[in-house]
């Protein structure tokens, strides 16, 4: 070979010329961005005096998409990385629940419950794992039944000990708690409040908190999800432990071939699924200060389908966590905004619906051509 | 030619009442390909697979550079640099082509205490060394899925001797390609040949390996049936070995010489 690195290869003439317009273009987060442009100008249109995008409506919408955003990462590094989580929805009732019942019914301080409860859960999502890797099974499987035990704990156990199925009293056992303010609790009210005071934002105009803004600060939930988000992010695309994520669910075989650890990343992405639920519910348990035992119903999936609206592939091996979080945007802007909108909210399932399948149809198309899949 | 890479001695494989390979001994030297013929059911994927440190032996002896060796997983074998190139595994598609060249390899560039995938480090090599094998990228983010098999085959090769592989192992690398993606392959082995690295190149197909073959084993239910050297063998001859002789002669007669 006489050619100098530095020089130009030689072209071939059978790769056509793309246009830098259509390079842009092609990137697996293109559904969502384009679902996500689409949602918000139908809401400035139709919604824009509902209230919807003052400082209330923002936050309102913010924290449902926030919540999402935190399932959702977890659920999308599993999927890339050839896996599922079903149990993720009762993980969230489970956590919240063992929470309460330390907290609460046992009356340890608050820290210890939430960090008992985070390794309790993290040690069953790896269970999940182990079991998904020891015997082969498919995850679907294995984790359905997760959902089910789970579940059956999550409703159990409070009865057994308290003779009912709503735990209350957390929010003042955690009064005053360090690791709890970090779950609950709310930063930057310097700024809002100087917001408020400049009018960029509402404030209370009479009552005992006259000219405090409406919005008095950005609750932890909402920065737990912009962290996760930047983290699964840089995790997936700038670690090489993002490259064995990706050849872990690409083919698992060759992965081993090649000397990835595939179990060892499948048992941590299950664990970091569970983390991530167990984020959910300590934020959820904060701010409502109990516990249900129907807490996080049906989660899963909704994080599965915010993870396919931001163009991961169900099978694995392909994806973006940006994706995803615009995918739990969408989610989490459609449910309230009908709600601002006036819309029958029976239609948010009907719009969700639509968006799902017109996002899946276009990332499909997105990835064959990325991926030469024919 | 002086002390083999890598030489195998008797080695023996059962799984349970099965007996995969009952004594086979292979020796590979650097800068010769080594054909490794047999039928499928021969044992040429247990014996691979026991080089490359996926199988234990159940007896018998490997010496590594003239030192007895033991691998304890795929990677110990990697690290002492035999590499492996599978038949359907080699890359995975739907990753770009240098995540795919650097995968399980990743280089790392550090940022304070954290370490990230040196993405232009990867590129750069990744182009230069297709480059090397004739093989024109779009882009270094381009993915596999959209290489011909021949390609991808050549991807492996060049990614397994970038990372430094003494004796290389193909398996089977020709047997779902055309013609022309053959003899890219067969060209990219002899690339690599004469760079010193010892070539293990398992197919069932003798054209192929007599195109680029310096040395035949032929393996036959678990046992070898012994080496030859290039120009000491014919090409029926190796054919009647693998087949184990009688039925495919009579095919031969009556479908004319063209098996």
């Amino acid at each position: 070979m006489t050619d100098s690195p530095n020089q130009p290869a030689a072209v071939d003439e059978r790769i056509k010329e793309r246009s830098p317009l259509r390079e842009a273009l092609i990137r697996p987060e293109l559904g969502g961005i384009m679902g996500t442009a689409i949602v918000f100008v139908l809401f400035l249109l139709f919604a824009s005096d509902s209230g919807m995008f003052n400082s209330q409506g923002i936050l309102n919408w913010s924290q449902v998409s926030a919540q999402f955003m935190i399932i959702a990462v977890g659920a999308c590094l599993l999927m890339i990385a050839g896996e599922f989580d079903l149990s993720v929805g009762s993980m969230i009732g489970f956590c919240g629940m063992m929470i309460a019942i330390f907290s609460v019914t046992m009356g340890w301080p608050v820290w210890l419950a939430i960090i008992v409860t985070f390794a309790l859960c993290i040690a069953i999502g790896a269970l999940n794992g182990f079991i998904v890797i020891r015997t082969g099974l498919p995850s679907f499987i294995v984790t359905l039944a997760f959902l089910f035990i789970l579940r059956g704990f999550t409703i159990y156990l409070p009865q057994t000990l308290e003779r009912k199925t709503i735990i209350g009293g957390v929010k003042d056992a955690a009064e005053g708690d360090w690791l709890a303010a970090i779950f609950g609790g709310k930063i930057l009210t310097g700024l809002f409040q100087w917001m408020g005071d400049a009018g960029i934002i509402a404030t209370f105009e009479r009552g005992s908190n006259i000219g405090k803004p409406v919005v008095d600060g950005l609750p932890m939930l909402i920065v737990w999800a912009i962290v996760l988000i930047i983290f699964g992010h840089i995790l997936l695309t700038r670690t090489k432990f993002g490259n064995w994520i990706f050849a872990s669910g690409g083919d698992a075989e060759a992965a081993r071939n090649s000397g990835v650890p595939v179990n060892r990343v499948k048992i941590l992405m299950f664990m970091f699924t569970a983390f991530c639920a167990c984020v959910f519910a300590t934020c959820q348990v904060m701010e409502f200060g109990s516990a249900g035992a129907d807490r996080g119903l049906l989660k899963e999936f909704e994080a599965i389908i915010a993870v396919v609206i931001g163009g991961a592939l169900l099978t694995g091996g392909y994806g973006s966590v940006i994706g995803a979080a615009l995918g739990a945007l969408i989610f989490g802007v459609v449910q309230q905004g009908l709600f601002f909108a006036g819309v029958e909210s029976s239609l948010f399932r009907v719009f969700l619906g639509v968006i799902l399948l017109f996002a899946v149809i276009l990332n499909t198309y997105i990835r064959r051509i990325i991926t030469g899949e024919r | 030619m002086s002390e083999p890479i890598i030489q195998m001695k008797n080695i023996e494989k059962h799984f349970g009442s099965v007996i995969a390979l009952a004594g086979v001994s292979v020796d590979v030297f650097g800068g010769e390909c080594h054909c490794l013929l047999g039928d499928n059911g021969a044992g040429k994927s247990t014996f691979i697979k026991t080089m490359s440190g996926v199988h234990k032996p159940t007896a018998g002896e490997i010496f590594f550079e003239g030192q007895p060796m033991s691998f304890a997983d795929p990677r110990d074998a990697i690290a002492a640099g035999i590499a492996t190139v599978h038949q359907h595994l080699a890359m995975i598609p739907l990753m770009s082509v240098s995540r795919n060249f650097f995968m399980g390899n990743e280089p790392v560039k550090s940022v304070g205490p954290l370490k990230f995938f040196d993405h232009d480090y990867a590129n750069r090599v990744t182009m230069e060394e297709m480059r090397k094998m004739g093989i024109n990228l779009r882009g270094p983010d381009q993915a596999v899925g959209t290489l011909s098999g021949g390609e991808r085959q050549t991807v492996a090769i060049a990614r397994a001797v970038h990372f430094g592989a003494k004796v290389l192992i193909l398996d089977e690398p020709t047997s779902a390609l055309g013609v022309r993606q053959t003899s890219n392959v067969l060209a990219t082995i002899d690339k690599v040949r004469k760079q010193g690295i010892g070539v293990v190149f398992i197919t069932h197909n003798v054209r192929h390996a007599m195109a680029v073959g310096d040395r035949f084993t032929v393996l036959n239910r678990g046992k070898t049936l012994g080496t030859a050297m290039k120009g000491e063998i014919e090409h029926e001859e190796l054919q009647d070995m693998m087949a184990g002789g009688q039925e495919l002669a009579q095919l031969e007669g009556s479908l004319g010489g063209t098996v």
